[in-house]
């Protein structure tokens, strides 16, 4: 007997899948807002992207094409467990190719190229609550939601402006969404911020250990935080490129060079480094969507 | 140049998973039989099966195995198998004065109706190593096993059902009675099919502690009883044993008996002090899979605290929130675990930050010195 054929089809069953869709919809209906869900245990660890796997089993077809990426990277160790767990389950294609997918989970990144309205990206979510710095309490930051009571989180901003001469969040910087929900748009770096406001795609937030599933519906208004003199800025890679496809303008990760011990940078997104780096076209690789202010150029 | 962080995952991951297994088999002794396991370790296969909340000894064993003997990856295991089990029907409730009793106790009375019942039990053992069973033997098995069951008295192992030692009490209005909560009069609340809010019922949280983490709990449970808590808890009664799980036949609608399972059941006493009225007594309960009275009573204390209505902030277990949100093994051992993960995207915007404040701060501390 083939053990993989004793699981049902993407692995959870028919009665949880259709669970899971419907506070999806829910979530989409009421773009930033929380949708509480029961969440399954999979054979992956709580923590490690069961929210966003769920939503990944419940969402997918027989003739999906799916891309798993952690930081950006198609190859690390848990984005290439979760692509084998999926496949051994549904036997979809699997691509690392942003724009032949049609469903893209992710942990911590938003690709660099630009999806469509045909493609849905599964964030991965360790703590849904934007709140939960400054309320540890569940019922407590329910209420807030409720109520759109969010002085403590703009006072929380100021005091870091006090405290530091700025805003001091690196990832997971709080966004407001549709103008009514603060949502914390999980552990993405500021740079990827503003690829959320009026995208084509639909971005589906989910946390498997918290039990909670959000979302931003495409062409929705996402504002990061910010006060009229301490703007919002992104990571600055002013006068930096990648070092293996010359990309500038692209989320760069810092690696010390085990031989030199100097510090050069590579591309985070993996997918789109190779896709440069194969077509070698050096200059005006990066698209113009993505070109934002830095850090620089704030305050 | 060394690029780590851009290939080779996939490889790594198969060698990985091919030395765990080396490492579990790559010794000279037999190996284990999934059933020697079942019957010998019966200790940790409960425990698993508490945790990962499916009453399966024989997956619980295997788990057990293939984790060697990591309680936290076996009932880790459990969980996800259930997962993939569609619900079928929900059991009958049933009363556990009707549980099939190998050990029976009570703090509260010295007699009790039907006597104290010692049953398997370390409590009154001198914990020392018994280095006889470095030679254990099938002869010495036999010879025990012979002495033993020819004891007249011994005979009988398992008892019939016994009258709670709590219901003299409930007798004499000394228990306070839990109030019903008007809204769910007839439902139960499934935590594996509904996500929780709080304040959680009192039976969400049951469900949410009965498959908690025994160290967890007892963590908890402790702080309680040594001073970050005010209930004194006394042990009404503490049963070990079997009870009938009884389902609806799906087409019949008659009960039919499905099977017995093996649980720890504790109920804790400590007085109301806050009663209006007259001060009573008020009841915490403890039931999980399997034979766990640490957990049992763990689950009792805590089901007492939080139901007290002074809670200070210096009293963990008595927030309701606080407890549930933290006890759960496989939730908090997935989170702990995940820091492993690489965290390089994350680190960067911290570094940028930080950086950037750097600048500004010895930008500012420029100036000042230039004052």
């Amino acid at each position: 007997m083939n053990r993989k054929n004793r699981y049902n089809f993407a692995f959870i069953d028919e009665d949880a899948k259709r669970e899971i869709r419907r506070k999806i919809l829910k979530a989409v209906a009421i773009p930033g807002y929380q949708v509480p869900f029961a969440s399954r245990e999979l054979p992956i660890a709580r923590g490690w992207g069961t929210g966003g796997l769920q939503v990944t089993l419940a969402l997918i077809g027989p003739t999906d094409c799916l891309k798993v990426i952690d930081q950006g990277c198609d190859d690390s160790v848990n984005a290439v467990n979760i692509k084998h767990f999926v496949q051994s389950v549904t036997n979809v294609k699997i691509t690392t190719d942003t724009t032949k997918a049609t469903l893209i989970q992710t942990r911590h990144r938003i690709p660099e190229e630009p999806m469509n309205e045909n493609q849905i990206l599964v964030l991965q979510v360790p703590i849904p609550e934007a709140l939960r710095n400054v309320e540890p309490s569940e019922r407590q930051t329910r209420r807030m939601h409720a109520e759109g009571d969010y002085t403590r989180l703009w006072l929380y901003l100021y005091e870091d402006i006090v405290k530091y001469g700025d805003v001091s969040i690196g990832a997971r910087y709080p966004v407001l969404v549709n103008g009514r929900y603060i949502m914390d748009p999980s552990p993405i770096p500021r740079w990827d911020i503003p690829k959320l406001h009026m995208a084509e795609t639909l971005f589906i937030f989910s946390a498997g250990r918290e039990k909670r599933i959000y979302a931003i519906p495409p062409y929705t208004d996402v504002k990061p935080l910010e006060f009229e003199d301490y703007k919002f800025c992104v990571e600055d890679f002013k006068g930096k490129q990648c070092a293996r496809c010359g990309s500038k303008g692209v989320f760069l990760d810092e690696i010390i060079d085990d031989e030199t011990g100097k510090r050069i940078y590579v591309c985070s997104d993996t997918g789109y480094c190779h896709k440069v780096a194969s077509k070698s076209k050096r200059k005006n690789a990066i698209s113009q969507n993505y070109q934002y202010k830095t850090a620089g150029s704030a305050g | 140049m060394g690029y780590v962080a851009i290939k080779g995952g996939e490889k790594a991951i198969k060698n990985a998973g091919k030395l765990l297994t080396y490492e579990r088999i790559k010794g000279k002794s037999k190996l284990i039989g999934v059933k020697q396991i079942e019957e010998q370790l019966y200790m940790a296969v409960d425990r698993v099966m508490s945790e990962g909340s499916l009453y399966a000894p024989h997956i619980a064993a295997l788990a057990l195995k293939q984790s060697a003997g990591d309680t936290f990856e076996a009932s880790f295991m459990v969980r996800a198998y259930r997962a993939t089990k569609s619900r079928i029907c929900t059991s009958i409730s049933i009363s556990t004065q009707n549980m099939r009793i190998i050990r029976r106790i009570s703090a509260a009375f010295k007699d009790i109706p039907g006597g104290q019942i010692l049953g398997p039990t370390t409590d009154y053992t001198i914990r020392l190593l018994d280095f006889e069973l470095l030679d254990d033997s099938e002869r010495k098995r036999k010879v025990f096993l012979k002495n033993f069951l020819s004891q007249k008295s011994e005979k009988k192992v398992y008892f019939d059902s016994f009258p709670k030692v709590v219901d003299i009490l409930r007798k004499e209005g000394l228990l306070e009675e839990p109030k019903r909560d008007l809204n769910h009069q007839n439902t139960i609340f499934d935590i594996t099919r509904e996500s929780l809010t709080f304040p959680a019922q009192r039976d969400a949280a049951l469900q949410i502690m009965s498959r908690g983490e025994t160290g967890g709990l007892l963590l908890l449970a402790y702080s309680s009883m040594r001073g970050y808590g005010d209930i004194h808890p006394t042990i009404g009664e503490l049963r070990v044993g079997f009870i009938p799980l009884l389902v609806k036949h799906p087409y019949t609608h008659k009960e039919i008996f499905a099977g017995e399972v093996k649980v720890t059941e504790a109920e804790v006493l400590a007085q109301y002090t806050e009663n209006e009225n007259k001060p009573k007594f008020t009841l915490g309960y403890g039931l999980c899979f399997g034979h766990n009275e640490i957990k049992a009573i763990s689950m009792a204390v805590l089901d007492r605290a939080m139901q007290s209505r002074s809670s200070p902030s210096y009293m963990p277990s008595n927030d309701q929130e606080f407890v549930l949100s933290h006890v759960d093994g496989i939730e908090s051992m997935g989170f702990c675990i995940h820091y492993k993960l690489p965290h390089y995207v994350t680190f960067q915007s911290d570094l940028d930050r930080l950086r950037k404040t750097q600048k500004d701060r010895s930008s500012i501390k420029g100036k000042d010195d230039n004052e």
